[in-house]
């Protein structure tokens, strides 16, 4: 930990919450501290340090095999791994929730090998692996996210030669990524990319933000929280450091927009987070709920003390 | 723009592919609107000098100079790579004679036409489709079918597309390699007729190879004959076509079938 970010050494909270584990309850024998060994991770981290010294930019790094297949966060890990501090509060979310499997057992792999404190509360986290979201509470200093990325290279599917795309960043030409945009507008009326939503970060560097939703994009534009990503299968790590620009592309005509729902949370009567339809019967009853496990359950509980304490009736959501 | 000095001037260019030549001292002017023709059999190297010429390809040896838009003189190949870039795709138009060169097929005919706008920063849609609908119709295409893919187009609407979109950025200097080959002869004869008034109106001006004596001699003011890398023989093109000196350039003029 010590070389990239003093991260996290005060911030363990004394009373955990429900999922936290303290201490080193059950460390796996053979296994160096959380899984990597040293020279990787050393290795790692000079990419890291590259990253956030060049934002956006996609720095190349020996990737290990881990105990896991491409695509499920081989990359994220090993950037989790190599900043990873026996004093870090672990948090791991799979599109927005703590306790699906991508989630649960990166969790798990980390408590074993690490034997490091996790946690659900955002709050409570100094690292956050993500795949596919950015939290709904707002992040603080001092913290890190580290994303999953499948597919680091914003202009891979406009432009399939690596050879090609690397002189397309150096030479900063990135009017083929507007070229899709244009075809979005003239065939669907509006940009209909929806996710993987391509950003310019520092006004340099086109970026891939991983597939998290456009809803996402406008939070990672100065976020106080450190912001690494990792492709495992790519072999490339690239970071947004703290408080640095990140502008959605799009046209003057045309602007950024984030999607909206006509639907709030039916848990927490959320109007204001990034909603999941989740389908109930096979009869076509769906439910809209947050895709934020944490945030949904922080709300519904707050109003359920302000319940206890006021009124029987539940509080009127807001407008959306 | 004066015409006190060439638009281009290259100067003892030469390409070697290994122990082959691809063109030889190749020295050539060219100046603002006008339109040089370079022919020769195939083989030649008339594509290689052209090539060479709109730095796709770097020459083995020989100078190339170029006035830009702000009036300063720029050796092409004492830039950097992105200044070479910068300036193919402000100053410049590359018509291939075959459009699947030029163009993109998987995206709309307006898209490619809108792609080079964008290249020099145009970030208004609304514009952008304004653009590629004015650019179609100045080359005769339905601005109608803006939306659709170039694989619905003909051959001849597909070269008259690749011309719209090198047009759009409002050029110095075209490259034009074989823009009539392949395709039939009213269609080449419409094309020409296309190409001859927008080269007239916009005053651009346009080094064009052919093998085709007859295009060369209804689009180029000059001429260039080339054999076997080199020029052997230059001027104006009617002087050229009517009274060759050299026995290879004759015996090319004799060649032509007459209709």
């Amino acid at each position: 930990m010590k070389p990239v970010e003093s991260v996290g050494a005060a911030a363990r909270p004394a009373g955990m919450s429900d999922t936290a584990v303290t201490g080193t309850p059950h460390l796996m024998e053979g296994y160096n501290f959380a899984y990597l060994d040293e020279q990787t991770k050393r290795m790692v981290r000079r990419s890291i340090l590259k990253a956030v010294a060049i934002p956006g930019h996609q720095v190349p790094f020996g990737s290990r095999e881990m105990p896991l297949a491409y695509g499920w966060g081989t990359g994220g890990i090993q950037v989790t791994a190599s900043i990873l501090g026996p004093d870090d509060v672990l948090k791991v979310i799979d599109q927005g929730a703590d306790d699906t499997t991508n989630a649960v057992s990166i969790r798990r792999l980390f408590e074993r090998t690490a034997g490091v404190a996790t946690t659900d509360h955002t709050e409570d986290a100094t690292i956050i692996q993500t795949r596919h979201r950015v939290p709904e509470k707002p992040l603080r200093e001092r913290q890190i996210l580290v994303y999953q990325v499948p597919i680091p290279e914003p202009l891979r599917f406009v432009e399939p030669r690596e050879l090609e795309t690397r002189r397309l960043h150096a030479l900063n030409e990135y009017d083929l990524m507007h070229l899709k945009l244009y075809e979005d507008i003239a065939k669907h009326g509006h940009i209909a990319t929806t996710y993987d939503y391509p950003v310019l970060v520092h006004g340099r560097y086109l970026m891939s933000p991983s597939p998290i939703p456009k809803f996402d994009n406008p939070k990672m534009h100065r976020n106080p929280a450190l912001q690494l990503f990792g492709a495992g299968r790519e072999k490339r790590i690239y970071a947004v450091p703290p408080y640095t620009e990140v502008r959605s592309l799009d046209f003057e005509d045309h602007p950024f927009e984030i999607q909206h729902w006509e639907q709030q949370c039916e848990i927490c009567g959320s109007g204001e987070s990034f909603l999941d339809e989740v389908i109930l019967d096979d009869h076509g009853r769906r439910m809209f709920v947050c895709s934020d496990t944490d945030y949904c359950r922080t709300r519904r509980d707050t109003a359920a003390a302000g319940q206890a304490a006021a009124s029987p009736r539940r509080a009127a959501p807001e407008e959306a | 723009m004066s015409a006190a000095a060439p638009l281009l001037s290259a100067r003892g260019v030469s390409k070697h592919y290994g122990v082959h030549t691809g063109c030889e001292d190749v020295s050539l002017d060219i100046w603002p609107g006008e339109v040089v023709g370079i022919v020769g059999e195939s083989g030649s190297g008339k594509t290689t000098l052209l090539n060479c010429l709109s730095t796709r390809l770097v020459p083995t040896s020989g100078e190339i100079e170029y006035q830009r838009r702000d009036g300063q003189s720029v050796n092409l190949f004492r830039l950097t790579e992105g200044e070479r870039r910068l300036l193919a795709r402000t100053e410049w138009g590359v018509v291939h004679q075959n459009p699947h060169q030029g163009l993109r097929m998987n995206v709309s005919a307006g898209a490619n036409v809108a792609e080079r706008l964008m290249a020099v920063g145009m970030r208004h849609y609304g514009r952008l489709r304004e653009e590629a609908g004015h650019w179609m119709g100045r080359v005769e295409l339905d601005a109608g079918r803006m939306d659709e893919s170039p694989e619905t187009f003909s051959g001849g609407m597909l070269q008259r597309l690749q011309i719209a979109r090198n047009l759009a950025i409002g050029p110095r200097l075209l490259f034009m390699d074989e823009p009539t080959g392949g395709l039939d002869v009213s269609v080449q004869a419409r094309l020409l007729d296309l190409l001859r008034t927008l080269v007239q109106d916009l005053g651009v001006a346009a080094l064009l190879v052919t093998h085709d004596l007859g295009v060369a001699r209804l689009l180029a003011q000059r001429l260039v004959v080339m054999k076997d890398g080199r020029v052997i023989e230059s001027g104006l093109t009617d002087q050229v076509l009517d009274d060759p000196q050299q026995p290879y350039t004759q015996l090319l003029v004799a060649s032509v079938l007459p209709v």
